[in-house]
């Protein structure tokens, strides 16, 4: 009996853990680093919130999660609306989005809980330049992808360094190799990781602003629960020295 | 001190003899909890019964909660969702224990279900109680299609495409049939309307309606137990069976000790990994449903992916569909197709037990390959252990009867 249960938790446990990524960098973004997070903020709302909007995301919430006054959020932070307890909407119409990219920029409130923090991290290094697109730009983790390159400001422009390999069948391929720097941008390599890892922070706390709490009050629940069933079992055991 | 507790005895009483004097309340207390005896044997297989009733409750209420806040509106379902996660109070909370009850519920029902498998307990004379049993995991693979629709994401939205698109497959009736089931040429916001109907009244009347005559036929026959063995057969002079014990307080108490673990665990996943890996809420169901845009990889949640693979395993559509019918519908003939004379493992030959653990083994492996990206690999893997899910059911009238029997005790063993 045991052993038909040990298997059937081996089983269930190797399916759990069984989910494929493709090659992407280490994001290691941390919720707790409020100034991470901030300069997250203000990196996202110079940014992105031309183009996305954030709209299940409001002002007055992100000020309350990050630490930051109503004030300090209106001066810095809102530049699409003067009401604190608005959501991050963008002026941008739907139809003119649609002919200048081909494709509406999507929503950003929720993309790291569909992209996941690592890609956005990759998606945001690895643009470099490609003639063939119309932005001069293609990316990595995202081929051809409709965004330009809206940070070429802090990292300036990489090129691939290409290299012709042989595929199984024994046909010439070419495969970019690695991308290196071909026009400074305002920061460095490292200010650059740095400055795309606090934005990515920012995006994973906007996908879900209840991580930050639920993590810290489901230590407690459980704390709770295991003293219920501590007490759940001496009474179990208190009535069932009945039973012979 | 005393007084003041003895006049509220009193009126207790008082109160429960003005009801009971109007209505059933301690009969039914009586048959259905302290005088209904259970064989003192259950084991840990015993805890899923109680817990699937708690799961249900939690559905139920939490349900309640979302539905004061969420829109069946395709223009507005998405952002309700994400307006329960951060605008209303607790919404967060509601909602995850709403989607990770979904998944906690087939993970009750599943092991509740082999439980049965294990001890038989679908043979004479529980029969009509397993077949009431099975309708119940059907009306709730029902209530968990409908739901996935709701948040309208990509996955619900494709999902739902792929599943209502199978009816189309039957023979002459299948496209006009698949149109009559989504209201619309494609599944739009008729769909979702209807499907939040299905999913917040109908299937729940239904499966409230079902738990309660699965639990009349149990108390109408009795439970089984590890032993396999009916414990009515031995009674004392008073015609309490000797080796029962009556369910309240005995079983409340060591229920309550299984529900403290459950939620135990269901927290872990509540407040810890409420997404678990991309298997209880999709990664693409974070995207808005677009129905111009094909996600690369479309796949049912977890708990249908054992009949999802058999389905792609079978390279005719139809007869995709029809075999993934019969992997379901076949369970409903289990009574009649275990000829063994025993109800229990313990007492079964190898064939038996070995065949358990193959179909246990398969189910997990096609829930897992259903998850897949199809490769010819993976397809025949499906094709390997979706025969085999098959030959358990189809073979069992063979070797349930080939095989030599170890014989039944005349008690129930305890401890």
């Amino acid at each position: 009996m045991n052993r038909i249960l040990a298997c059937t938790l081996l089983c269930w446990t190797v399916v759990a853990s069984a989910r494929t990524e493709g090659p992407l960098y280490q994001a290691r973004v941390d919720l707790e680093n409020k100034a991470s997070l901030q300069r997250g903020a203000r990196l996202f709302t110079n940014y992105c919130l031309s183009c996305h909007s954030a709209a299940y995301s409001r002002y007055s919430r992100v000020a309350r999660d990050l630490g930051l006054t109503e004030d300090e959020v209106a001066n810095n932070l809102m530049f699409t609306t003067d009401k604190i307890g608005n959501t991050m909407t963008v002026a941008m119409r739907r139809t003119d989005a649609e002919s200048w990219f081909g494709t509406p920029p999507p929503d950003l409130s929720v993309i790291a809980r569909a992209r996941g923090a690592d890609w956005l991290y990759t998606f945001l290094l690895t643009f470099y330049e490609d003639p063939s697109r119309p932005t001069g730009v293609n990316n990595l983790a995202f081929k051809d992808t409709a965004m330009p390159h809206v940070l070429w400001e802090l990292q300036g422009y990489q090129k691939p360094v290409v290299v012709t390999e042989k595929d199984p069948e024994g046909r010439d391929v070419q495969r970019i190799e690695k991308l290196e720097p071909s026009t400074p941008g305002l920061l460095d390599a490292r200010q650059y990781r740095d400055a795309v890892r606090d934005l990515v922070n920012f995006l994973v706390y906007m996908g879900e602003p209840a991580k930050m709490m639920r993590q810290k009050m489901g230590a407690w629940v459980i704390l709770f629960l295991v003293v219920f069933w501590l007490v759940a079992r001496q009474l179990k055991k208190e009535y069932w020295k009945d039973v012979r | 001190m005393n007084g003041v507790t003895a006049a509220l005895g009193r009126a207790f009483d008082g109160l429960i003899g003005w009801i009971d004097a109007r209505f059933p309340l301690l009969k039914l207390w009586n048959e259905h909890l302290a005088k209904y005896y259970a064989p003192k044997n259950f084991n840990f297989w015993y805890y899923f019964g109680s817990l699937a009733l708690l799961v249900l409750v939690l559905q139920i209420l939490t349900g309640i909660w979302l539905t004061m806040n969420y829109k069946p509106d395709a223009e507005l379902a998405f952002g309700s969702v994400e307006y329960i996660m951060r605008d209303v109070d607790w919404g967060w909370l509601i909602r995850y224990m709403h989607s990770t009850g979904a998944s906690a519920f087939f993970i009750v029902i599943y092991l509740h279900m082999f439980r049965g498998l294990l001890y038989g307990s679908y043979k004479k004379p529980r029969e009509l109680l397993w077949i009431i049993g099975m309708m119940i995991y059907l009306t709730l693979m029902g209530e968990a299609f409908f739901g996935y629709l709701l948040p309208w994401g990509q996955m619900s939205f494709w999902g739902a495409k792929v599943i209502v698109s199978l009816y189309g497959a039957i023979p002459i009736i299948g496209p006009d049939l698949a149109q009559w089931i989504r209201g619309d040429y494609g599944i739009s916001d008729v769909t979702l309307n209807r499907f939040f109907a299905f999913h917040v009244i109908a299937m729940p009347l239904i499966l409230c309606g079902l738990v309660v005559v699965h639990i009349m036929a149990l108390h109408e026959v009795g439970s089984n137990n590890p032993d396999g063995i009916e414990i009515k057969k031995k009674k004392d002079a008073d015609g309490v069976p000797l080796d029962g014990i009556p369910f309240h307080p005995y079983y409340t108490v060591k229920d309550i000790v299984g529900v403290a673990v459950f939620l135990i665990l269901f927290a872990g996943a509540i407040f810890f990994a409420p997404e678990m890996g991309g298997y209880f809420l999709e990664d693409n169901n974070f995207i808005p449903a677009d129905p111009f845009k094909t996600p690369p990889h479309i796949a049912p949640v977890w708990y249908f992916t054992p009949f999802y693979s058999i389905l792609r395993a079978v390279p005719n559509p139809f007869g995709g569909v029809v075999a993934m019918g019969c992997a379901v519908v076949l369970f409903f003939f289990l009574p009649w197709l275990d000829q063994s004379p025993v109800k229990s493992i313990r007492y079964r030959g190898l064939l038996s037990r070995a065949a358990l653990v193959i179909f246990a083994v398969s189910f997990l492996i096609l829930g897992y390959l259903g998850t897949q990206p199809p490769t010819p690999v993976t397809s025949n893997l499906a094709r390997i252990f979706s025969v085999i899910y098959f030959l358990y059911f189809l073979l069992m009238p063979v070797y349930t009867r080939a095989e030599k029997t170890l014989p039944e005790p005349e008690r129930v063993r305890y401890p």
